[in-house]
């Protein structure tokens, strides 16, 4: 889960990183509010979970409350590369002599964390990274050592930081290790890491990215998601435990496995060129072990797409039973009664296999069509949604 | 022959007396496999019995190794715990556990591969079904009757496009199939087991199954043109994903330009791997190359 500016700087500050004073605003007189609070020069800074919102007109400076609430005005409602922005938060603003970069990720390639820092920041890292690799420290952490005194100066020395600000940037990494490890982040990220004129290191942006599986270890996370932008289907399937992503297409996907959910996607696509390009609607993975229960909730939720026109069911049962599944089917029509008028081709391989077929051909639904073959099911389903 | 699980491997189970352990230990034993024993520290002495069985619980994975000679461990322990368990099980020096729990925090699994580096123990996953050699052993939850022992060897991240390519190619079996999850760090990657079946006289033709998300696809492809002499054909799934979306494995999404399904693609081509669009395709591929 990625978290917004202002939410990412609260957990920093949590954490004892040094920041600016400021906080959140969703409408212009809570932005003016704010600003007032503060008693100094703010920014006004749009919370949109993308990068190049300066550029875009959504960061603003305003030297008092007034001109803070006009600026607020101007950037609540702004579309940045198609975010819309809801909030602004407002912070003190800061002159800056000098700016920096820290950060640690997950290193996948290396199955290691990893410490990134330069004396150089500002500069989106990615373009850094490539234009002056030299100038971009890479440190491997241990995961089961960590960051203490010693590694935080081994990497500070290793970017080469100025002297004067060395020992705030290595209380800052520890600091900042420390959001990472206890919050079970998998990237935090300042940029800038910012010297003002008077000599102070502070952060003046982070990024901070949680990692979903640690929700056990961290209910309080749950209050950071943005449920105003989850699409309202995506929403419903949270809600009843599915694993579930709206796409743009019209043939509803229904299967058990990541792997075999997303190759559905790839075959009904293929079978779609034939068409006119008809496109998989949605992701949505029963799992491991689905019962009827959970089969019905999944073809509820994507019969209710508008968007769909035809579904696609593709199990292979390893530990699912397609008994379970055809059970799940023929509730579920059931149900909907004659709200249900999308036709479902189903593909049933493995666990109890006979039993499902025998089940979905005895109740014989005018609206479900049995095929043998993944490919050959990928096809129908896409030839009955164009 | 087949890699990291044979006729002679003795299995035991963390988390033996939770629902999920129960039901697929039940599996692996009628499957053939031999289940010698289980974990759980606060039902040591125990037994549990399976249809006939009896599997004795013990209270660590040293006791147990101690007292059955295990050298293989499945971990079914949930989540929350499955970290210190595969401490234990590392700290006890076993051969090879298999962590099949889903959903493990990834601080979790890369503070345990940090821990195992240097030690005994080859991890498998998280977050996978496991391994089966057909007809010897099933270290998971893998069906065991799909498909029968043969001359093929898989990899796959994915556990239900294993069972698909397996059912594809039943007819002609499999050395071993190994699921190595979808996490974003797991223990064993393709490399490893690419590596496996290359020095394995029984396999013939090599599978590889990956899917969007991180480089190991591109990794592999650098490994198999190096390294790889016997037949691979390849399969990744996500063609059609959208960025910045997860599909369903923590590990499977796209950033940016990283980790689509063509530049996999790309790379395994270039490394003269042949690479199915579908399932099917890849798996007559495979046919092609087997003369089968």
């Amino acid at each position: 889960m990625d978290l917004f500016e202002y939410q990412a700087r609260d957990l920093l500050a949590a954490h004892g990183v040094p920041v600016l004073p400021g906080g959140v605003a969703e409408t212009p007189e809570q932005a003016e509010a704010i600003a007032r609070e503060i008693a100094a020069p703010v920014v006004v800074k749009a919370q949109v979970k993308v990068g190049g919102r300066g550029k875009a007109g959504g960061v603003k400076l305003a030297d008092d409350p007034e001109t803070a609430r006009a600026r607020a005005e101007d950037i609540l409602g702004l579309d940045i590369k198609g975010h819309v922005t809801r909030q602004v938060m407002v912070a003190q603003a800061s002159d800056i002599a000098e700016e920096y970069y820290f950060s640690y990720l997950l290193d996948r390639s290396n199955r290691t964390f990893l410490a990134m820092a330069s004396k150089e920041g500002g500069m989106e890292i990615e373009q850094l990274a490539v234009e002056r690799p030299e100038a971009l420290a890479r440190i491997p952490v241990d995961a089961s050592v960590g960051v203490d005194a010693a590694k935080a100066a081994e990497i500070v020395d290793a970017a080469g930081f100025p002297a004067e600000v060395r020992d705030q940037v290595i209380a800052i990494a520890v600091q900042l290790w420390d959001v990472f490890t206890k919050e079970d982040a998998t990237l935090v990220e300042i940029n800038p890491l910012a010297k003002d004129p008077a000599g102070r290191v502070l952060a003046l942006d982070a990024k901070v990215t949680l990692d979903e599986n640690a929700g056990f270890r961290h209910p309080e996370h749950a209050a950071l998601e943005d449920a105003a932008a989850a699409d309202p289907l995506e929403a419903a399937a949270k809600a009843k435990d599915l694993n579930y992503v709206k796409l743009q297409g019209q043939v509803g996907i229904i299967g058990n496995g990541a792997g075999l959910v997303m190759s559905t996607l790839d075959v009904v696509a293929y079978a779609g060129e034939e068409f006119g390009g008809v496109r998989p609607a949605n992701f949505l993975d029963i799992g491991g072990g689905a019962s009827a229960e959970v089969m019905a909730n999944g073809l509820g939720i994507i019969l209710s797409d508008p968007d769909v026109k035809s579904v696609f069911v593709n199990v292979f049962g390893g530990i699912t039973a397609c008994d379970e599944v055809a059970k799940g089917i023929v509730a579920a029509l059931g149900q909907l009664g004659d709200e249900a008028t999308k036709p479902l081709v189903v593909r049933l391989d493995g666990n109890n296999v006979e039993e499902g077929r025998r089940i979905l051909a005895e109740a014989a639904h005018p609206l479900v069509t049995v095929v043998d073959t993944m490919d050959g099911a990928a096809r129908r389903a896409a030839e009955l949604a164009a | 022959m087949s890699i990291f699980l044979t006729e002679n491997s003795k299995v035991i189970v963390q988390g033996i007396t939770g629902s999920e352990g129960r039901k697929h230990t039940a599996r692996m034993l009628a499957s053939g496999t031999a289940v010698v024993g289980g974990v759980n520290p606060s039902k040591a002495g125990q037994t549990v019995d399976f249809d006939g069985t009896s599997v004795p619980v013990y209270g660590s994975v040293a006791e147990a190794m101690k007292e059955t000679g295990a050298d293989v461990t499945v971990v079914f322990v949930p989540p929350k715990f499955a970290k210190d368990a595969v401490i234990e099980a590392v700290d006890a020096h076993i051969g090879l556990a298999v962590v099949i729990t889903e959903g493990i925090p990834v601080h979790d699994s890369t503070y345990f591969w940090a821990h195992a580096q240097g030690g005994a123990t080859r991890i498998i996953g998280p977050n996978c079904p496991g391994l089966i050699s057909p007809g010897r052993s099933n270290a998971g939850i893998i069906p065991a009757d799909i498909t029968q022992a043969g001359k093929i060897g898989l990899v796959s991240k994915s556990g239900t496009l294993t069972y698909q390519m397996m059912y594809e190619l039943r007819d002609i079996g499999f050395s071993t199939a190994v699921g190595i999850g979808g996490d974003p760090v797991i223990g064993t990657t393709h490399i490893d087991c690419l590596k496996a079946f290359q020095d394995d006289p029984e396999t013939e033709a090599i599978v590889m199954i990956g899917e969007i998300g991180g480089d190991a696809e591109e990794r592999a492809a650098d490994f198999i043109k190096a390294n790889v002499t016997k037949p691979v054909v390849g399969y990744v799934a996500g063609f059609t994903a959208p960025e910045g979306k997860t599909m369903g494995h923590a590990g499977a999404i796209v950033s940016g330009s990283a980790g689509t399904a063509a530049a996999k693609q790309g790379a395994l081509e270039a490394a003269g791997v042949r690479v199915g669009k579908t399932p099917s395709e890849a798996a007559r591929l495979m046919r092609e190359i087997v003369g089968a």
